[in-house]
């Protein structure tokens, strides 16, 4: 091993120019492979963060995929009769029984819920009025289930406890209205009732519609306001490990009755989207390290054609084809290992550079900077994808000088 | 028929050995030769060009295989052996000296005589490169070890390849046309090299030349003509 390495070696010190620009192919290509597969990746986690983070992993709806059988047709599966324009009985909408489903919820591992109940109102301050998506909630709860307790800007969620005709608005409505905390504003339901609530807290998320569109009340003021005493029409779930949500949604939706969707289904289409984005990714990136091993071949395909008459007498001493193929394949390898180590480093360099740029997101309203992906996995497959790449470029030159007849060469030298 | 040598304890045995290469036209290279080398002899084989003095070298050297016929070399039958036994043999049994140098460029003049003795593997570390410091001695080399092929003269390139040639102790140097790129000084060195190594090493060379003061230091010269042997064959004959 130590005799093939050394020539190996001394074949590409002894073409420098050529080794360079092969190792610069190599290098370039891993360089690049970490910074777009970084950033790609990075956005890809971040985008998921902000999903998980900003929705329930699991909502629980007051609704469900298939209607109930009528008694009748259980009772009687294979029956004949038929009974037509029955008049459903009408009851006020949401989740039946929803403190007994809630603990039933809260008993399962990793799990925490909370009862909203949400509906659309319209708030009125100084003539003006603004459509809103009015939830009612148990502020001890939803602190634990959503991250709008660290949003917060002024007040808390817990004020909404202390003063019952307490109001948590947005930033971009607090200042749309003028408010501030303690103003007071008017809140009109569908059906017409309206109440006086006073301003005790005020978030911003950084989504523009949301920070205008959402209030939270207290659950039993929702209730009262909107006519649905003791209702609520949203389980909102979170999990210690997110990507369990839909298991978990299909366990709540096998027991309650009610339709659970995990975040997972409500972002199926982005998630797939995500793929087909990863897809194209690493088939850009990868081309550029197969470019690269273009550069390889060409190197050591020359080395093996001027070195003939050196790997015939190679032959003629005794080296066995073998060992002249692991000449070769080692030059690729080396030149493999070497662009991946120098690669991996300016790659580095890159991904810090991208990850000081700023932008702004549509939508958004804060200044963000591009999220960079850091983890392990996509050094050792860059690494291992430019070390395949030289080794399979390396193979046919190594394969040919295998091949060599020391007589055919000597004959021709003579 | 044709034999060249006498039977005694031969280091090589050629018996009716004939090369053919295939194609459209079939063009035999070297046609039913059979002879004998002997320990310690100093052998030039001679005669016109593409008569098939190399050739008959090159299955000698066991780089080429005979169509027909059989070369033993120290007792054994050559035509039993694989290509890795082939190869192995050669590296540790025979010794090669060319026309050219074929010295590896990259590598200094001890580092392409320890190139045999490190793939032969019998030797380590220290020991390879005193036994290559050496080799390079003895023909003349102090203070050129670690000098590369391209600043060495022909002659001192030359010496070199002999070195790399002798580095596994074979026991067979075949040389082809060893002088022929060399000035008359070196090309005399080179042949005293040579003749020196039978007797004070008891080395059988096998010589293709052309060169007839080269011939005059063998103790035996062999002629060919048409891949056959012709005994009568003489350098100053017309070809």
């Amino acid at each position: 091993m130590a005799i093939t390495l050394d020539i190996a070696l001394a074949h590409l010190t002894s073409r420098k120019r050529q080794t360079l620009v092969s190792l610069s192919g190599v290098v370039l290509g891993v360089a690049f492979f970490l910074a777009v597969s970084g950033l790609m990746r990075g956005s890809e986690t971040d985008f998921l963060k902000r999903l998980v983070d900003s929705s329930p992993h699991i909502t629980v709806h007051d609704d469900v995929r298939q209607g109930r059988a009528q008694p009748a047709a259980l009772r009687f599966p294979d029956g004949a009769v038929r009974v037509a324009n029955v008049r459903p009985l009408r009851e006020t909408r949401g989740i039946r029984g929803w403190p007994q489903r809630l603990a039933f919820i809260e008993s399962l591992p990793g799990v925490r819920a909370a009862p909203v109940l949400a509906d659309a109102a319209v708030l009125t301050f100084a003539g003006r009025q603004q459509g809103v998506t009015l939830s009612g909630v148990v502020p001890d709860k939803m602190k634990h289930v959503t991250t709008i307790e660290e949003k917060m800007l002024e007040g808390s969620l817990d004020a909404l406890a202390a003063d019952p005709n307490g109001v948590v608005i947005g930033r971009g409505l607090a200042d749309k209205f003028s408010l501030r905390l303690g103003s007071t504003l008017v809140v009109l339901a569908a059906d017409g009732s309206s109440r006086s609530l006073r301003v005790v807290g005020i978030f911003r998320t950084g989504n523009a519609a949301y920070d205008e569109g959402q209030a939270f009340v207290l659950l039993k003021r929702a209730q009262s306001l909107l006519g649905r005493e003791n209702r609520v029409n949203r389980l909102i779930i979170q999990l210690a490990d997110p990507y369990a949500a839909q298991n978990v949604a299909q366990t709540i939706e096998a027991t309650t009755g009610y339709k659970a969707v995990s975040w997972i289904e409500a972002s199926e289409d982005l998630l797939s989207l995500l793929l087909v984005r990863n897809i194209i990714m690493y088939s850009v990136v990868a081309a550029i390290l197969v470019v690269a091993s273009f550069g390889i071949y060409n190197t050591i395909s020359t080395i093996v054609m001027e070195k003939t008459r050196d790997i015939a007498i190679m032959k003629s001493m005794g080296f066995h084809p073998r060992d002249l193929r692991r000449i070769f394949l080692l030059e690729g390898l080396i030149v493999g290992l070497l662009g991946s180590v120098l690669g991996e480093l300016l790659g580095l360099g890159l991904m810090q550079l991208l990850g000081q740029v700023e932008i702004r997101p549509p939508g958004v309203t804060e200044i963000v900077r591009l999220p960079m992906f850091w983890g392990a996995q996509q050094y050792a497959l860059a690494a291992a994808f430019a070390m395949l790449s030289c080794v399979a470029a390396s193979y046919l030159p190594a394969r040919r000088a295998g091949r060599v007849r020391p007589v055919d060469i000597l004959r021709g030298a003579a | 028929m044709s034999v060249a040598g006498s039977p005694s304890n031969p280091v090589i045995r050629v018996e009716h050995v004939t090369r053919t290469l295939e194609g459209e036209v079939p063009v035999t290279l070297v046609e039913d030769v059979s002879l004998q080398i002997e320990r310690g002899e100093f052998v030039c084989v001679m005669g016109p060009s593409g008569s098939g003095k190399s050739s008959l070298l090159y299955l000698l050297g066991l780089l080429d295989v005979p169509t027909q016929g059989r070369i033993w070399i120290d007792g054994e039958n050559t035509g039993d052996f694989d290509d890795d036994r082939l190869t192995d043999f050669r590296l540790a049994r025979l010794g090669y000296v060319f026309q050219f140098h074929f010295l590896l460029p990259e590598f200094s003049a001890l580092d392409n005589v320890a190139l045999p003795i490190r793939k032969l593997g019998r030797l380590s570390g220290a020991a390879v490169e005193a036994r290559a410091a050496d080799l390079l001695d003895r023909f003349g080399l102090q203070g050129h070890h670690h000098k590369r092929p391209s600043q060495l003269s022909g002659g001192q390139r030359q010496r070199v390849a002999i070195a790399r040639a002798l580095a596994n102790d074979p026991l067979v140097i075949l040389a082809d046309e060893p002088t022929g790129n060399l000035d008359s000084a070196a090309s005399t060195h080179v042949r005293d090299m040579l003749r020196n190594l039978t007797r004070e090493l008891n080395k059988s060379v096998v010589a293709v030349t052309h060169d007839v003061d080269f011939a005059s230091a063998a103790d035996r010269r062999i002629g060919i003509v048409d891949g056959r042997i012709d005994m009568a064959w003489r350098p100053d004959r017309p070809s």
